[in-house]
C-alpha cells in the first residue's frame, strides 16, 4: 500500500519502520529538515520536507496515489486538518492521532464528521493497556485474539514452581490445563521451543491460552492470581488521569503523586476517588508514606524516562507491587530486561502497534490475511492470527505433516466458539482462525510460513 | 567498517558481471567469433567466484555512509579489473594496464581509449566495450538494487554512493522500484534511439553499440573514423540523445507523471538548454567566420554535435576540433567541466552544482551591497537545503585539489606540453574522452606511460563516482573495525 506518514516523532517513526518491514511504500512528511534526513538515510522511505496540512506537501509525497495517510504530528489541529484534506483532495483513508481529552470525549463525533478512518490516542491506549494488565497483575504482557477468546500471556516463572525443571512435553499433565508454551526468554536468548525444552525459574515464557485456562494454569504454577486492591501511581500527566478513570470503574483504591500544585487541583477536579498527593515522588519518604510497602501495583508515568526506571527498582527493593514502568524514550531494552521490572510499557509503541494492525486490516481486504499481529519479544518473535480463507495448502492436513520453516510455532486454533491447542494429528480447517508464533519476518501470508 | 557485508555485495557484484559477461558470448555467436569462448570462461570464473563469495551471509547487518561510499569503490574496481580480463586473454589488448584502463574507461562512460585502430577488435569485444558504457552510465549498483530483494536502510546509502548530483532524491517511496523506473526510461530512451538508427540505415551492429555509447554517455566507437562515416541525419538523431541522456532522468519522471509542466520548471534542465544553446551559437559563428565548413547549416551541425559530445561528456568525435579556433576550443574546455546535469548518464561538475555555486557567489557578492540580507538560494522555486550548499563548495575545493594533483603527477611521469597534459586529466577526470592537442579527438591515450595510465584509472573512477567513495578508500579510519 502506499501510505503517508505526517509527522515523524518517537510514534511516526515506529510506525513507518514497522510499516516498512511489512512492505509498503511510505512516504513520510515533517517540517523539520534534520528529522526527515535522519529518517530517510535509515528507512527506505521518501522523505518530503514541509507543513503536512499543506496540498502541495501532500500532493510531493504522493498523495495521488496514497491509499492511507497517518498523522501523528504532536498538535491535534494539525492532524485533523491534514487528514482532511487528505480525505477531501486525496480520496485516502485516514487515521489522526488526537491526544486532547477535550476532543477525546467527543471523538465519535469528530471521527464520523471528519471522515475519519481511526483516531487514536497514544495516553488513552496506553492506559487501557495498563488497567488491562493491573487487572491480571501477574502477566507481563497480555493480548488477546480471536475476538478476546484466546489470550497470549507473558509471565516470568517464580522460584520454586513446580515448572522448574519440567519438559514442556509434561506441562499440561502436570499442571492439569490446556496451555501452550510459544517462546521462551532465557537471559538475552529467546528460543521458540519443542517438546523436550525444559524449563527453568526465571524464564520469561509466553503461553496461549484460553482465557479460562490462563488463570487455571497461572494459579497452578504458583503465579499469585489476585487482581491489585490498590494502585500507587507517580505522576499526574494526562494517561495518569486516563488509568484512575479505568481503575476507579473497575473498583481500584487510586493513588496519584503529582508534584505539580495546579496540576493535582485539575486533578481532584476530574476524578471523583482518587487521592490526590501533591509532591516530590523522588522523595523516598512520600512514596513509604503514601504506603509503597504494602501497596499492590505500583506505576510510574513522569515524562522522565531514568526516574521512572530508578523509582520502579526502588519499589522492587521495597515492596511486592505489580510494577509498571512508562518509558517514552529510552531504547534500550535488553537492559531494561535484566532490571526485573515487570512491565514496561512504550507509549509511542502501543499507537504503533494499533495503527499497524489498522493497516493490515485494511490490507485484507485487499489481499494479505494477517488478522492480529503482535510483537511478542521486542522485533524477535511475533505472533500473529490468520483466518484460513478458501483453499490454502495449509487445509486438510495434520500438523506433524505440514511443511512449515523453521521457527514457526502453531501455537492456537479457534473454531467457532471452540479453542484447540493443537498437537500433531490436529488439522487446520477452512475458516479457522490460527495463531502462529514465529521468528520469521515480513511475512504476508500463511503461505509465507511453508516451505 | 563492517567488512563481512561489503565482501557479500562483491559476490552479487561478480555474479552479476557474470551475466553481463555473456552478452558478449551471445554476439560472438551470432559473428562466430572463437573469442565468445573466451568471454564465456571469464564469465563462469566470475560467476564461481561470486558464488564462493558471497556463500557465507555476514553476520552484522551494520550499514553505513562509510560502507555505503567503500563498497561502491570497491565495486567499480572489482568490475573494471574482472571486465579487462577478455581482452588481456584475447590478446586484442595484451598489456593489463591498457585493457583496465580500456575498461575502466568504458564502465565510467568516459571513452577515452588507448587503441589505434578499433576495427581490430573482434565483434564480441567491441560490444563488451560499448556494453560497459551502457551498464556504467546508469550505475551497477543501482542496476543491482534494481533487481535484487535487498532489504534494510543500506540500499539508500549505496544509491547515494553512486548515484551522481549534490542531492540524491527517490523518485517513489522505495528505492528498488526507484532504481526500476529509472532503468526502465533508460531501456527505454536507448531502444528508441537504436530503431531510429537501425531505419536511417545504420547496420544493427553499430547501432547497438553507438546507441550504448550515447546512452552512458560514453564514447567509444566501432569504427576508425569515430562518427564521420556515419550520415549528418545519424549524426543529428546521435547528438539529439546524447543530449537528453545529458538531462536529469527526473524529467522524464515527470514528464511520464501527471505533471508534466514541472519537468520545465527544473532549474537545472532549463540551465542546461541555456549553455547548450549559448555554446552552439558561439562555436557556429566562430567557426563560420573562419570559413572552417562551407554553409553555415554545416557549421551549425558541427557546432552541435561537439556541444553535446562534450558537454554531456560523451566524447564521440565527429570533427577534430583540435584544428578549431581557440575560442571555440576554450569554450568546449569549460563545457568538459560544467558537465551535464546531476541525475543524468553524464559526468562533470555537474550543471546543478554550477548553478548552486553561481547563486551563492550572486548571494555573497549581494551581501557587500546589503550586509544584513538574507537570502534563500533555490533551486526549482525550492529554497535549498544550506548544508548541500556547503556540501558543493567543499565538493568545489575537493574536486581543484583532485585535479591538481593529477595534473602534477602527469607532469612528472610525461614530457608532452601542459595543454595535452591537462586535457589528457580534464578529459578523462570528467569522463569525457577525448581531450586537445596529443590526446585530442583523432588521437588516442596508448602512447602514455604505466604511471600515468594509473592516475587516469583514478580520475575516471574518481570522476564517475563523484570522488568521495574513491577519496575514502585512502581514509584510515574508514577501514577500523568496529
Amino acid at each position: 500500500m502506499r501510505i503517508i506518514v505526517v509527522g515523524c516523532g518517537k510514534v511516526g517513526e515506529t510506525i513507518t519502520e514497522q510499516l516498512i518491514k511489512e512492505g509498503h511504500d511510505i512516504s513520510v512528511v515533517d517540517n523539520d529538515p534534520d528529522v526527515v534526513e535522519d529518517i530517510t538515510n535509515n528507512l527506505d522511505v521518501l522523505g518530503v520536507v514541509g507543513n503536512g496540512a499543506s496540498h502541495e506537501v501532500l500532493l510531493e509525497a504522493g498523495l495521488e496515489q496514497a491509499d492511507l495517510l497517518i498523522a501523528v504530528t504532536d498538535q491535534d489541529e494539525l492532524n485533523l486538518l491534514c487528514c482532511l484534506i487528505g480525505k477531501k483532495a486525496g480520496g485516502c483513508r485516514t487515521i489522526a492521532r488526537v491526544r486532547n481529552p477535550v476532543y477525546n470525549k467527543e471523538i465519535d463525533v469528530i471521527k464520523e464528521e471528519l471522515g475519519l478512518s481511526l483516531t487514536i490516542n497514544p495516553e488513552f491506549a496506553a492506559a487501557r493497556e495498563m488497567s488491562r494488565i493491573l487487572r491480571l497483575p501477574s502477566a507481563i504482557k497480555v493480548d488477546t485474539f480471536a475476538k478476546g477468546r484466546v489470550e497470549l500471556l507473558k509471565v516470568r516463572l517464580p522460584e520454586g514452581s513446580v515448572l522448574d525443571g519440567c519438559p514442556l512435553m509434561e506441562i499440561n499433565a502436570r499442571t492439569r490445563s490446556e496451555v501452550l508454551v510459544c517462546a521462551v526468554e532465557r537471559g538475552d536468548e529467546v528460543i521458540i521451543p519443542n517438546g523436550r525444552f525444559v524449563l527453568a525459574a526465571g524464564d520469561k515464557i509466553s503461553i496461549v491460552a484460553s482465557a479460562d485456562n490462563g488463570r487455571i494454569f497461572f494459579s497452578r504454577i504458583g503465579v499469585d492470581m489476585h487482581r491489585v486492591r490498590n494502585c500507587l501511581i507517580v505522576g499526574g500527566g494526562t494517561i495518569a488521569y486516563y488509568l484512575a478513570m479505568m481503575l476507579e470503574k473497575a473498583g481500584i483504591a487510586v493513588t496519584i503523586i503529582e508534584k505539580d500544585k495546579e496540576r493535582c487541583e485539575e486533578l481532584s477536579e476530574l476524578l471523583e476517588n482518587t487521592v490526590i498527593i501533591c509532591g516530590d515522588a523522588t522523595d523516598k519518604k512520600i512514596l513509604i508514606e503514601e504506603g509503597l510497602p504494602t501497596a499492590d501495583s505500583f506505576v510510574t508515568l513522569t515524562g522522565i524516562d531514568e526516574a521512572n526506571i530508578f523509582m520502579s527498582l526502588y519499589a522492587r527493593s521495597c515492596s511486592k507491587a505489580k510494577l509498571i514502568t512508562k518509558v517514552n524514550r529510552i531504547n534500550f531494552d535488553e537492559i531494561m530486561g535484566a532490571f526485573d521490572l515487570d512491565t514496561i510499557i512504550h507509549p509511542k509503541k502501543i499507537t504503533a502497534e494499533i495503527i499497524v494492525t489498522y493497516v493490515r486490516a485494511v490490507q485484507n481486504s485487499m489481499g494479505s490475511n494477517i488478522e492480529t499481529l503482535y510483537d511478542i519479544i521486542e522485533d524477535k518473535v511475533e505472533a500473529m492470527e490468520f483466518i484460513m480463507r478458501g483453499d490454502t495448502k495449509a487445509t486438510g492436513i495434520p500438523l506433524a505433516q505440514l511443511p512449515t520453516r523453521d521457527n514457526v510455532l502453531i501455537a492456537c486454533i479457534s473454531r467457532g466458539r471452540q479453542i484447540i491447542i493443537p498437537n500433531g494429528q490436529t488439522v487446520i480447517q477452512e475458516g479457522d482462525s490460527v495463531i502462529v508464533v514465529t521468528t520469521q519476518q515480513g511475512v504476508q501470508d500463511f503461505s509465507d510460513l511453508l516451505k | 567498517m563492517n567488512y563481512g557485508i561489503i565482501r557479500y555485495i562483491q559476490g552479487v557484484v561478480l555474479e552479476f558481471e557474470a551475466l553481463f559477461l555473456l552478452l558478449p558470448c551471445l554476439v560472438a555467436a551470432v559473428y562466430g567469433d572463437k573469442e565468445g569462448l573466451v568471454y564465456l570462461a571469464v564469465a563462469v570464473g566470475c560467476g564461481l567466484l561470486g558464488y564462493l563469495i558471497n556463500r557465507k551471509k555476514p553476520e552484522s547487518k551494520a550499514y553505513y555512509a562509510t560502507e555505503g561510499l567503500i563498497t561502491v569503490a570497491i565495486s567499480w574496481i572489482v568490475l573494471s579489473v574482472f571486465g579487462a580480463i577478455p581482452f588481456v586473454i584475447t590478446r586484442e589488448i595484451p598489456s593489463f594496464t591498457d585493457a583496465l584502463f580500456e575498461t575502466v574507461s568504458g564502465f565510467t562512460t568516459t571513452g577515452a581509449s588507448i587503441l589505434s585502430s578499433v576495427e581490430d577488435l573482434s565483434h564480441a569485444s567491441l560490444f563488451w566495450r560499448s556494453f560497459t558504457h551502457w551498464i556504467g552510465g546508469m550505475g551497477v549498483i543501482v542496476f543491482i538494487l534494481a533487481i535484487m530483494p535487498m532489504t534494510g536502510g543500506y540500499n539508500m546509502h549505496l544509491m547515494r554512493a553512486e548515484s551522481p548530483g549534490p542531492s540524491v532524491g527517490k523518485l517513489v517511496p522505495k528505492m528498488r522500484d526507484s532504481a526500476k523506473i529509472l532503468y526502465l526510461i533508460y531501456l527505454g530512451l536507448t531502444v528508441v534511439e537504436i530503431v531510429l538508427l537501425a531505419i536511417t540505415g545504420m547496420p544493427l551492429f553499430d547501432a547497438i553499440t553507438i546507441s550504448f555509447g550515447s546512452a552512458g554517455t560514453g564514447g567509444f566507437a566501432v569504427r576508425n573514423s569515430g562518427m564521420a562515416d556515419y550520415s549528418l541525419l545519424m549524426q543529428t538523431i546521435i547528438a539529439i540523445f546524447i543530449l537528453m541522456f545529458g538531462i536529469n532522468f527526473n524529467f522524464y519522471f515527470f514528464l511520464l507523471g501527471k505533471h508534466k509542466k514541472d519537468a520545465f520548471r527544473m532549474t537545472e534542465v532549463r540551465c542546461y538548454g541555456l549553455i547548450v544553446l549559448v555554446s552552439v551559437i558561439l562555436i557556429t559563428s566562430n567557426i563560420y567566420r573562419f570559413h572552417y565548413y562551407p554553409t553555415v547549416r554545416r557549421c551549425l551541425h558541427e557546432a552541435l554535435f561537439q556541444v553535446a559530445s562534450i558537454i554531456t561528456t560523451t566524447g564521440f568525435a565527429s570533427a577534430d576540433f583540435n584544428l578549431w579556433p581557440n575560442l571555440s576550443k576554450e569554450i568546449l574546455v569549460i563545457l568538459m567541466f560544467i558537465g551535464a546535469c546531476a541525475g543524468s548518464t553524464g559526468g562533470g561538475f555537474k550543471v546543478s552544482r554550477v548553478v548552486i555555486l553561481a547563486k551563492t557567489v550572486k548571494r555573497e557578492i549581494g551581501h557587500f551591497i546589503h550586509p544584513r540580507s538574507v537570502r534563500a538560494i533555490k533551486m526549482d522555486g525550492k529554497a535549498t537545503d544550506p548544508e548541500m550548499v556547503k556540501g558543493v563548495g567543499t565538493y568545489l575545493a575537493t574536486y581543484m585539489v583532485v585535479l591538481l594533483i593529477s595534473v602534477l603527477l602527469v607532469g612528472l611521469f610525461e614530457t608532452t606540453d601542459l595543454e595535452t597534459n591537462f586535457t589528457a586529466v580534464a578529459a578523462t577526470y570528467n569522463n569525457i574522452g577525448p581531450g586537445l592537442s596529443l590526446v585530442g579527438p583523432v588521437a588516442n591515450y596508448g602512447f602514455l606511460s604505466i604511471p600515468t595510465k594509473y592516475v587516469l584509472i583514478f580520475d575516471m573512477l574518481a570522476g564517475r563516482l563523484e570522488l568521495y567513495p574513491m577519496l575514502m578508500l585512502f581514509v584510515p579510519a574508514a577501514w577500523k573495525r568496529k
